[in-house]
């Protein structure tokens, strides 16, 4: 058999296969056939190419070319032209938008920067436990550079003109952070990474220190000598065992080759660094919660000010940043502050990582520059919705944030548009829900969780989140009254004023945004006693399966309130906001198809 | 040996870029061909750790001493995992995703040994990355 020269691959993703892709695919095994290449040339079938908006995709390799939106009618074209005399069929090739120019590389695309990888640059490249390979790629150079050209000023001037905002979730400045930690005078400072990751939908930062836990190290240091510290203290939550690994082991390498330690690069810098574990509290990410923890003390946030900058770690002055900050570091030394404004947004410069999940898709880990669009993420990047359903939200923050609707999937995403639509960036979390989820569910399961991770410091925080997730619970199995919206409110709006830290301050979030944005949902589910979504166990009506039903019009019959229509021979449907749960449709139905709650 | 200068670090560095060549453009100054397994805890949890174990166990019973076989971090193609990518001297790097042990035997002999690519396996890259 002869080897194979050339693949046709043809996009088996859920969007192009909804345009035929299949269909294709089989179609050109057969054209293949005929010409008599069926050895040489293969057919494949792929994943989605993340550019669904322009499917279907065919792309040749190893030529590397690219047709986009392939009808049925060009695929003897693609295969005569192309395969069969090697000439690249024009037609067919992506015409950018903006240059109007035809695209033939599928790498040569400006769409393909809807994804840019900076934080995330070495995941799945490089060996983690292999320092060399983090050479090979640069790695240490930005270390080096910083201890033989700059001076510490230099370094944290540099990070503060490159505009770099904390991941974390706050969004401050982290050369501001930088600059306040290094003009605050002490025999002593720290270097703190926290990598606690409590929002239950994020798990970025821990992809970064299996994937690339040298950057990390990298990054504290320079961050060490920019400030003035010679201790830096990793604090990760126990169960990310794999990291705590790779770190290790990276740290032992990183000492072994003088990278890390005593007179690092033959200079006079010296800096360590522990790893320290947390318990996996959610309150522990907060930075003086973090602090205490750290210290061997209860993790209870405290006031501030005094900021870490000034008073943290055994009261002297601390930085503190979260894994994906860390991890812009190097870049931004090694390629300028310029080049780092020039991504993103003017007022949030560079990339963030998404954890998206939920009913899209292609679940995953996404980098897109500031500024990107949700319907880019969630319709190209993400692959839109599972099963074609209908989107209905978006929730960014976690636990803080709230819910972005289809009016707002066109906002450039930064700190400050999500604020200013009732949500927030928060660490990335972003979870698609479509019209099989409940809103009142869903703000129910974010108050479960942040009742329960409440260090109950403060009363509004403490019994007010246990009292909002009642009064939730209540909504959700049908015993809501008007009242409770109102209380629901002010309960938010109160604990929102006067918690202590951020837990408590945005824990309301979720409830308030769903409440705004949907209303009707609440309404329907105190009014109507019913769950719009059908998603709320208790409020679920009885309801006709269309597989199943052959319209013999039994059920319409007995139906006490008449909610149930369809014409003789065809399927019917139960008007579930109507329904009174009798049960009589059920008893009266011989074919099975009429489905209890 | 610790790395006294700069300059040290980029002579090293220098020395070890072969291995980002072929990563990158499949170039390469000899036929060592690469597997790269996505082992992140999404990884392993999916199954890449038995993945890594079938093909070490196939190229040690096969004598493949031309295949190395390398854990990497997570990709991100969580949709997909275990994710295998399969860098081939002079061929453009193939991405897999979905991939299990009972895959093994087709990406050794029918994608390494005759260029066959396996159907509904391809991954594609959706990003770009600095360098
Ligand atoms: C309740 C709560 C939880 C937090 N959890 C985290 C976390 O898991 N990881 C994190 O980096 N920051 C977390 N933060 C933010 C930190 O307090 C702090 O702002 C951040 O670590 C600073 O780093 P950055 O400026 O690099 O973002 C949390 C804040 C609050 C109020
Ligand atoms: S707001 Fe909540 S989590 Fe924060 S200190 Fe008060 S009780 Fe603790
Ligand atoms: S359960 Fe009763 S009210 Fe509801 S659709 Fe069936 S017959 Fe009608
Ligand atoms: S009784 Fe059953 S089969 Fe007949 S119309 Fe109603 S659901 Fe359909
Ligand atoms: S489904 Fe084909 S590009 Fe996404």
């Amino acid at each position: 058999m002869a080897k194979q020269r050339t693949h046709i691959m043809v996009c088996g993703g859920t969007g192009c296969v909804s345009s035929q892709s299949l269909e294709m695919i089989e179609t050109l095994k057969t054209l293949i056939a005929d010409r008599g290449y069926e050895d040489e040339v293969g057919i494949v079938k792929t994943g989605c190419f993340g550019f669904c908006g322009q499917g279907p995709i065919v792309k040749i390799h190893p030529d590397n070319v690219f047709y986009v939106q392939v009808k049925p009618e060009n695929l003897v074209e693609i295969v005569d032209e192309h395969i069969v005399k090697g000439r690249i069929v024009n037609h067919l090739l992506y015409h950018e938008p903006t240059s109007l120019k035809q695209l033939k590389r599928h790498d040569e695309m400006h769409f393909y920067k809807k994804q840019y990888r900076i934080a995330l640059r070495h995941c799945g490249l490089i060996n983690p436990e292999d320092i060399f390979e983090y050479i090979a790629y640069g790695g240490y150079e930005a270390l080096g550079t910083v201890l033989t050209d700059c001076t510490p000023e230099q370094v944290v001037a540099n990070i503060k003109a490159s505009g770099l905002r904390g991941r974390g979730g706050g969004g401050f400045s982290t050369g501001l952070k930088w600059e306040l930690t290094a003009k605050s005078a002490s025999d002593q400072k720290y270097v703190i990474c926290n990598a606690d990751e409590g929002d239950p939908g994020a798990f970025m930062d821990r992809s970064i220190l299996e994937g690339d836990p040298h950057t990390i190290i990298e990054a504290m240091t320079i961050a060490g000598y920019a400030i003035g510290a010679s201790t830096g203290i990793i604090y990760i939550r126990a169960e990310y065992p794999l990291a705590i690994h790779r770190l290790k082991v990276a740290i032992e390498q990183a000492e072994a080759n003088g990278l890390l330690g005593d007179h690092i690069f033959g200079s006079d810098f010296c800096f360590k660094l522990q790893i320290k574990y947390g318990a996996g509290a959610f309150v522990c990410g907060e930075e003086t919660a973090l602090i205490h923890s750290v210290e061997g003390a209860r993790g209870e946030p405290t006031k501030k000010p005094p900021y870490p900058a000034v008073e943290g770690y055994h009261g002297k002055p601390t930085c503190v940043n979260n894994v994906e900050t860390f991890a812009n570091i190097p870049p931004i030394v090694l390629k300028g502050a310029d080049w780092f404004k020039s991504i993103g947004t003017p007022t949030s410069p560079g990339t963030k990582v998404f954890a998206l999940a939920g009913k899209v898709n292609n679940v995953g880990l996404v980098e897109v520059p500031m500024g990107t669009t949700l319907r880019e993420i969630i319709y190209d990047i993400g692959g839109g919705i599972v099963g074609g359903k209908a989107f209905k939200a978006v929730q960014t923050g976690g636990p803080s944030g709230g819910v972005i609707t289809k009016t707002d999937l066109d906002t450039p995403i930064d700190y400050e548009s999500l604020k200013a639509i009732g949500s927030m960036m928060g660490s990335g979390g972003m979870i698609v829900m479509d019209e099989d989820d409940c809103m009142v569910n869903i703000a129910k399961f974010y108050l479960e969780f942040t009742q329960d991770e409440s260090c109950g410091k403060c009363t509004p925080c403490r019994i007010g989140t246990k009292r909002m997730y009642e009064i939730l619970t209540k909504i959700t199995e049908g015993e809501g009254t008007r009242e409770d919206i109102r209380k629901l409110k002010t309960l938010g709006q109160m604990i929102k004023d006067s918690a202590l830290c951020g837990l408590g301050q945005t824990a309301p979030n979720p409830v308030l945004s769903t409440l705004h944005y949907f209303a009707d949902e609440y309404d329907a589910h105190i009014d109507a006693k019913h769950c719009p979504a059908g998603a709320c166990k208790a409020l679920s009506k009885y309801a006709i399966d269309p597989e199943k039903c052959i319209g013999c019009t039994a059920c319409a019959r007995v139906c006490p309130v008449q909610c149930i229509t369809g014409q003789p021979k065809m399927r019917h449907t139960i008007d579930a906001a109507k329904c009174i749960t009798c049960g009589a449709c059920y008893t009266a139905c011989k074919f099975d198809a009429v489905i209890r709650p | 040996m610790p790395i006294k200068s700069l300059e040290e670090l980029k002579a090293i560095r220098a020395s070890q870029m072969k291995k980002v060549k072929l990563r990158d453009h499949g170039e390469s100054d000899d036929q060592q061909i690469e597997i790269l397994i996505g082992m992140a805890t999404c990884g392993i949890a999916a199954g890449s750790r038995e993945v890594l174990n079938a093909f070490i166990d196939i190229i040690d019973t096969e004598n493949l001493d031309h295949i190395k076989v390398i854990p990497v971090g997570c990709m991100g193609y969580c949709h997909s995992e275990p994710t295998v990518q399969v860098n081939i001297p002079g061929q453009e790097p193939i991405l897999y995703g979905n991939i299990h042990p009972e895959d093994i035997q087709n990406i050794i002999h029918k994608h390494i040994e005759n260029g066959e690519l396996l159907d509904d396996h391809i991954l594609i890259q959706t990003f770009q990355t600095i360098r």
